[in-house]
């Protein structure tokens, strides 16, 4: 198998693929990109702090009209993972209202985006249904 | 010396829609002119010019228009605060007003969009060679928009109206369709609306879906326009003739605002909280309550976002918009009429133009010049206008003796 890389920085792979918050040592606030300082409290100092994988949907959409090389429809959401908010697709499902619902548990998934001229794959991730809807 | 009252004295919109033989600048020149006119007054009487385009915010609008229209040596502040730019540019002239600066100032806000694409979402630069490379600050290896989410504008608020359904519930598809349903069904009574064509519920919910729950004809319409407005100081407008005084509408309140912290506001830009905060400011500045309201103007980009502004302008009680909005109160013959202009849905959005212009909208009616769409006896308007990133304006404005 080729040598893979994480889509985003904040995604930690290996046996257990998760995610990683940068946290605010004094106030707790998480952020998943590279911060100056604290935009809750203004402290400077920020240790790594792993996020559940399992989650509630809070908020979705389902995307038809995307830049590019993206395909649609796709399911852009919020998801609530144990008090931390995290920006995902929901994969692994059919993408229409029947099958995606407000409130449903998700849990972290891993797949392949495409690989680079060197044969590197880079690894994305998004949150598929815990439970199958009800009747399917 | 700090002054406190501001006035509009005059105002002025162009027509919302194509304008493919005029530029950003013609545009610019025909609000601003036609304000002038409105109030009375001349470019040699400004203390003071603001004015904002977005989409062209490194090409001075301002000093362009100067131009065109009278270089007179005063200061100009080219203002760009994504969607909120009009009402920013209104307020930077509002604010040197206050300040005693100046007693007469002007702000105009234009955008020439017909044919651009929906807004938001960002690619990555292509070299020759394609080898991952960690980038920016999420050290991303590929576009990240469309697959960590979803960046753009239509996606964004389709979450927030999803997220609102979630928490109170209620907000279902059809109810989405119909808010906008009422937008383009008062946008018929508007001649300056970019469309202005009654839509049913079937041929909404039965359009081009763009980000669910949100078709196109419940996006905000992309389309050219310029809107101008001329402020005045209290102790200046007592001296002018009694049918400028007449006519000058009351700045009661002028807010601008910004996203605070919350927790979720880091993957999902939070429109609410800077909402509320404006909101209440506004109310506490002007002394006027929800209640009072005659008619308001809100930031309708999306039909899933007129539904939470109802809430977070405190036009119904948190967690109420669902049924504040079956009640009809809304709609035009309803208690608190919104979007009575047609909404960014069907008059059109014009980015830097919109704040002013539905100001424009809140004033006609104040001064009972608003025509065919007439709210009878309206004495008192409240504007709000988001831009993503986020600002929020709120102004309050009020028919008063001068
Ligand atoms: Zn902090």
């Amino acid at each position: 198998m080729g040598r893979q890389i994480p889509l985003v920085e904040y995604l930690v792979l290996g046996e257990e693929p998760h995610l990683e918050a940068n946290e605010c040592s004094s106030c707790g606030a998480r952020y998943f990109d590279r911060r100056n300082a604290c935009a809750s409290c203004g402290g400077t100092g920020f240790h790594k702090a792993p996020i559940d994988s399992e989650g509630v949907l809070r908020a979705f959409t389902i995307v038809s009209m995307a830049a590019p090389g993206i395909p649609v429809p796709f399911v852009a959401s919020v998801i609530d993972c144990g008090g931390t908010s995290v920006r995902a697709n929901v994969i692994n499902t059919t993408p229409d209202p029947e099958h995606v619902k407000l409130g449903m548990k998700v849990r972290l998934a891993t797949y392949v985006v495409g690989a680079d001229d060197d044969g590197t794959e880079a690894v994305g991730f998004g949150f598929e249904p815990l439970e199958e809807p009800d009747g399917a | 010396m700090a002054r406190d009252d501001v006035w509009i004295l005059g105002i002025h919109m162009t027509k919302f829609g194509k304008h493919p033989n005029l530029d950003t600048v013609d545009l610019a020149a025909e609000a601003a002119l036609a304000a002038l006119a409105d109030g009375g007054v001349s470019m040699k009487d400004m203390g003071v010019l603001a004015a904002g385009n977005l989409m062209g915010a490194a090409n001075g609008i301002g000093q362009q228009l100067q131009k065109q229209i009278g270089q007179t040596g005063i200061p100009v502040y080219n203002v760009a605060n994504a969607c909120a730019t009009g009402a920013t540019a209104l307020r930077t002239a509002v604010m040197a007003i206050k300040a005693g600066e100046c007693e007469l100032g002007l702000a105009v806000g234009v955008e020439k969009l017909a044919g651009a694409g929906l807004l938001g979402g960002g690619g990555r630069p292509k070299s020759d060679r394609n080898v991952y490379e960690p980038h920016g600050r999420y050290g991303s290896v590929a576009t990240i928009d469309g697959r960590v989410g979803t960046e753009t504008m239509p996606g964004v608020f389709a979450q927030v109206g999803m997220e609102y359904g979630h928490k109170h519930g209620g907000a279902t598809f059809e109810l989405f369709a119909r808010i906008s349903e009422k937008n383009h069904s008062h946008s018929t009574l508007n001649p300056l609306a970019a469309y202005s064509k009654k839509m049913t519920l079937d041929q909404i919910m039965g359009d081009v879906m763009i980000a669910y729950p949100n078709t196109r004809p419940m996006c905000s319409a992309n389309c050219d326009g310029a809107a101008a407005a001329v402020v005045v100081s209290g102790e200046k407008l007592k001296t002018l003739d009694p049918t400028q005084r007449r006519r000058a509408v009351k700045v009661s309140a002028s807010v601008l605002t910004t996203d605070p912290w919350e927790e979720a506001c880091q993957v999902l830009p939070d429109v609410n909280t800077l909402t509320r905060q404006a909101a209440s400011q506004a109310y506490e500045q002007s002394g006027v309550s929800p209640e009072d309201l005659d008619l308001v103007e809100l930031h309708d980009c999306f039909a899933t976002a007129e539904l939470v502004h109802y809430d977070n302008l405190g036009l119904c009680a948190e967690g109420e918009a669902v049924p504040f909005f079956e009640s009809g109160a809304t709609w035009r013959d309803g208690r608190t009429p919104v979007n009575v202009s047609g909404g960014l849905e069907s008059k059109g959005h014009p980015i830097a133009a919109t704040g002013i212009a539905n100001i424009w909208e809140v004033c006609h009616h104040l001064r009972e010049e608003a025509g065919d769409r007439q709210i009878e006896g309206a004495t008192v308007g409240l504007a709000h206008v988001i831009g993503l990133g986020s600002a929020c304006g709120v102004h309050v404005l009020e028919r008063a003796a001068a």
